[in-house]
């Protein structure tokens, strides 16, 4: 039969037409490569460069060039992940109330440290992506780029930003925060795991706060108390601070 | 089973969260609200932790993963920003370490003292 020679070739494309389709291919991958990154992760004594979310995120990017998966038809699949981000953000409630009584003993210093660093993250953003000579729609962009990304971008509609950039800035700082964060504090000695997880979560949001997480659960409770928080101010005092810095320097 | 419910339980308070956020034209979406819901459920009802803390807990270990679509759909657009990339990279770089830097600088100043310790520090990482 001459079809023979034909029949299996025909099926495999087929078969990855199929399977490309359908969400499992975006799923598996997803898992697989977050698990082997964090495996290096951890083997590499936690290395920061290699953090996990880096090292998947360019493996999966590679990947799919490779195959040839366009980004749309991957997030079909990659979605349910995607999703848990919802209730995952919900679940921040329950290390935060285990850390209940001492944020009760502390909350004027917690406070105070929280003020200070908004002010200095969201004035420093202005300024010098004014002096490094961003575009306005750019500054208006990257204002909020350390707000958690859902409210990033509603804040960046406000003051005249393009949200989807504001997407991609609020998540660059996550990575590079959460990259940089141990080194860093390392640096300035600062070893309590409540001052640590603080000042990840306030300027690297989400990411900072998987970050976090890994340093331990007092770290992940401050960090994911520093996201909401900040999330909750920057939404009502960016636009206030945006019109008053147009105003100031314009 | 427990883990079932406390995830239901999570979906609930952001559906909760959601519906209050826009009800409300609130700045922040539904999942934060839900987290501040979820805080005061427990505050009022601390037997309600048992019940969610299996399905927080296995949610909060992975979370780096939940980031990950997001962060592929970041550096699939990353050429918007071409001409810009130079002065992207400074601000989001220099505000960045300045704020953390500042942050726990400030925390730990005013801690000197005092104690954030319940328990033993559960971080090992120089």
């Amino acid at each position: 039969m001459p079809e023979d020679t034909t029949v299996e070739p025909l099926e495999l494309d087929a078969l990855w037409v199929y399977l490309s389709g359908s969400p499992l291919v975006a799923l598996t991958l997803t898992l697989a490569c977050y698990l082997l990154a964090r495996e290096l992760f951890d083997r590499c004594g936690r290395f920061a460069l290699l953090n996990p979310v880096l090292v998947s995120v360019t493996v999966l990017v590679g990947l799919l060039h490779l195959v040839d998966i366009p980004y749309a038809q991957y997030f079909d699949g990659a979605q349910f992940v995607h999703f848990l981000l919802g209730p995952a953000t919900v679940a921040l409630a329950l290390p935060l109330y285990r850390e209940l009584p001492v944020l009760r003993r502390h909350w004027l210093p917690i406070g105070v440290a929280l003020c200070v660093g908004l002010v200095v993250t969201l004035v420093s953003t202005l300024l010098i992506a004014r002096l490094s000579g961003l575009d306005d729609v750019l500054q208006r962009s990257i204002a909020a780029k350390s707000v958690t990304a859902p409210v990033a971008m509603g804040i960046s509609e406000r003051i005249g930003g393009v949200p989807s950039l504001t997407a991609v800035f609020a998540i660059l700082t996550g990575v590079f925060g959460a990259v940089a964060a141990v080194p860093l504090l390392s640096l300035l000695k600062v070893h309590d795991d409540a001052a640590r997880g603080l000042s990840i979560g306030l300027v690297a949001h989400g990411i900072g706060t998987a970050r976090a997480f890994d340093i331990g659960e007092r770290a992940g409770a401050y960090a994911g108390l520093a996201m909401a928080l900040s999330a909750m101010v920057s939404a009502v005092a960016l636009p206030l601070l945006a019109a008053a810095f147009a105003a100031g320097l314009g | 089973m427990s883990i079932l419910r406390g995830f239901t339980i999570l979906l609930v308070l952001q559906l909760l969260g959601e519906v209050l956020s826009r009800w409300l034209a609130l700045p922040v979406p539904g999942p934060v609200v839900g987290l501040a819901l979820l805080l005061c459920v427990l505050v009022v009802r601390p037997a309600l932790a048992r019940h969610v803390d299996g399905a927080s807990d296995a949610l909060l270990a992975h979370l780096s993963l939940l980031f990950i679509p997001a962060g592929v759909g970041v550096l699939v657009h990353i050429d918007r920003l071409d001409g810009a990339l130079a002065g992207v990279a400074l601000t989001l770089g220099v505000s960045t370490l300045l704020g953390m830097a500042v942050t726990a600088l400030t925390l730990q100043r005013l801690m000197r003292g005092r104690t954030t310790r319940d328990t033993p520090p559960s971080g090992t990482e120089g």
